[in-house]
């Protein structure tokens, strides 16, 4: 019973697997962030998400994604903030209105751990990074998610009066969500 | 009997006059200041100033319940001396209502209060603009009603010193000021 009833998972599993999840979907998918502000923890949020993905759960190696986020679609927990943040000091978003992620390669860690590595892009300024994920399959799709964090020394984000750590931390944690269907 | 304040009392008195009369200078200087790093900095040595005026009229409260002010000259009418009860009362329900209002503030606009960034405090509020700028209202008109009130309050000191000869404020100074002390 037990057997017949995994057998039909595994089945099941596979035949979703042959389909390559290729579409983001933004509905469903979350870009989190907190910083801390003379420690003062602050949640942020970008609300416009945007991609293109490539994704078999079967076959993960083969893996490929862009991800962009409008910078301008920020909040920042901080009203007053919100407006600031736009200008050259922070996102300059007026010549760098995208944040990029382009994924380079896909490791499974094992269950539905992955390892994703890639290339960051904001403010003109690129790093490698790598980012821990779980990959959560639904109905039609699943949910990639996780934790990083970031120095926003590293891409220039808050230059001039704001380069002092004091006021504003350098670490900045992120969190993602984002559902890929076919 | 008594006829002067305990050094304690007379301690958390000035103790508390200079803070205030700080920390009200404060918030009205950084309000109208452009977003800047010094804008955030100035907020936070606010808030922490608050916090720390409130902890002082907490003890101060308790210091009095074990040790009950002198009684007021027999000069005085009985209903100058209800008036003069009085108006200690609100000052005392100013000085933790002004705090309170501050902390409630800042949960509403989304932003805990860390005291002197090591301590959070609870938020008693979730993020909510209107409330928050609602709150703002209500922390400016408890301060501007305490600015009134300190007024009153330093002219009838003055007015008891100066046209009654009487020793309603000199009980309340320093004990090395004090002319014929024993």
């Amino acid at each position: 019973m037990i057997r017949t009833a995994l057998l039909s998972l595994a089945l099941l599993a596979n035949t979703a697997g042959a389909e390559v999840l290729t579409r983001l979907d933004p509905a469903n998918s979350r870009i989190d962030f907190t910083y801390k502000q003379m420690g003062v923890a602050l949640e942020g949020r970008f609300a416009a998400i945007s991609g293109r993905v490539a994704f078999d759960p079967a076959k993960p190696q083969t893996a490929r994604a862009t991800i962009e986020v409008k910078l301008a679609s920020v909040d920042t927990g901080l009203d007053e903030a919100n407006s600031e943040v736009a200008g050259k000091d922070w996102f300059n978003t007026a010549a760098f209105p995208l944040a990029r992620f382009e994924a380079t390669a896909v490791k499974p860690l094992g269950g539905n751990r992955y390892q994703v590595d890639g290339r960051l892009t904001i403010k003109g300024r690129s790093q490698n990074v790598s980012l821990p994920a779980t990959f959560t399959p639904d109905a039609g799709g699943g949910s990639f998610a996780g934790t990083f964090s970031l120095r926003r020394a590293d891409f220039a984000i808050g230059e001039g009066d704001w380069r002092d750590f004091n006021i504003v931390a350098n670490e900045i944690s992120v969190r993602f969500k984002l559902r890929i269907t076919r | 009997m008594t006829t002067r304040y305990t050094d304690t009392a007379i301690s958390l008195h000035w103790l508390m006059a200079v803070g205030l009369v700080g920390t009200f200078a404060l918030g009205v200087y950084m309000h109208d200041l452009p977003f800047s790093p010094a804008k955030l900095q100035l907020y936070s040595w606010h808030k922490w100033a608050g916090v720390t005026l409130f902890a002082l009229v907490l003890s101060r409260l308790a210091w009095r319940a074990g040790h009950p002010p002198p009684a007021l000259p027999d000069t005085m009418t009985a209903t100058m001396q209800r008036a003069a009860g009085l108006v200690h009362v609100v000052l005392y329900l100013l000085m933790l209502a002004i705090p309170l209002s501050g902390w409630l503030m800042s949960s509403a606009k989304g932003v805990t209060t860390v005291w002197f960034g090591v301590l959070p405090l609870p938020d008693l509020l979730g993020k909510d603009k209107a409330l928050g700028d609602l709150l703002f209202g209500v922390h400016k008109a408890l301060n501007l009603t305490l600015l009134g009130l300190v007024i009153a309050h330093i002219g009838a000191a003055l007015k008891h010193h100066l046209v009654d000869r009487d020793d309603v404020l000199t009980r309340m100074l320093p004990r090395h000021k004090r002319q014929g002390d024993t």
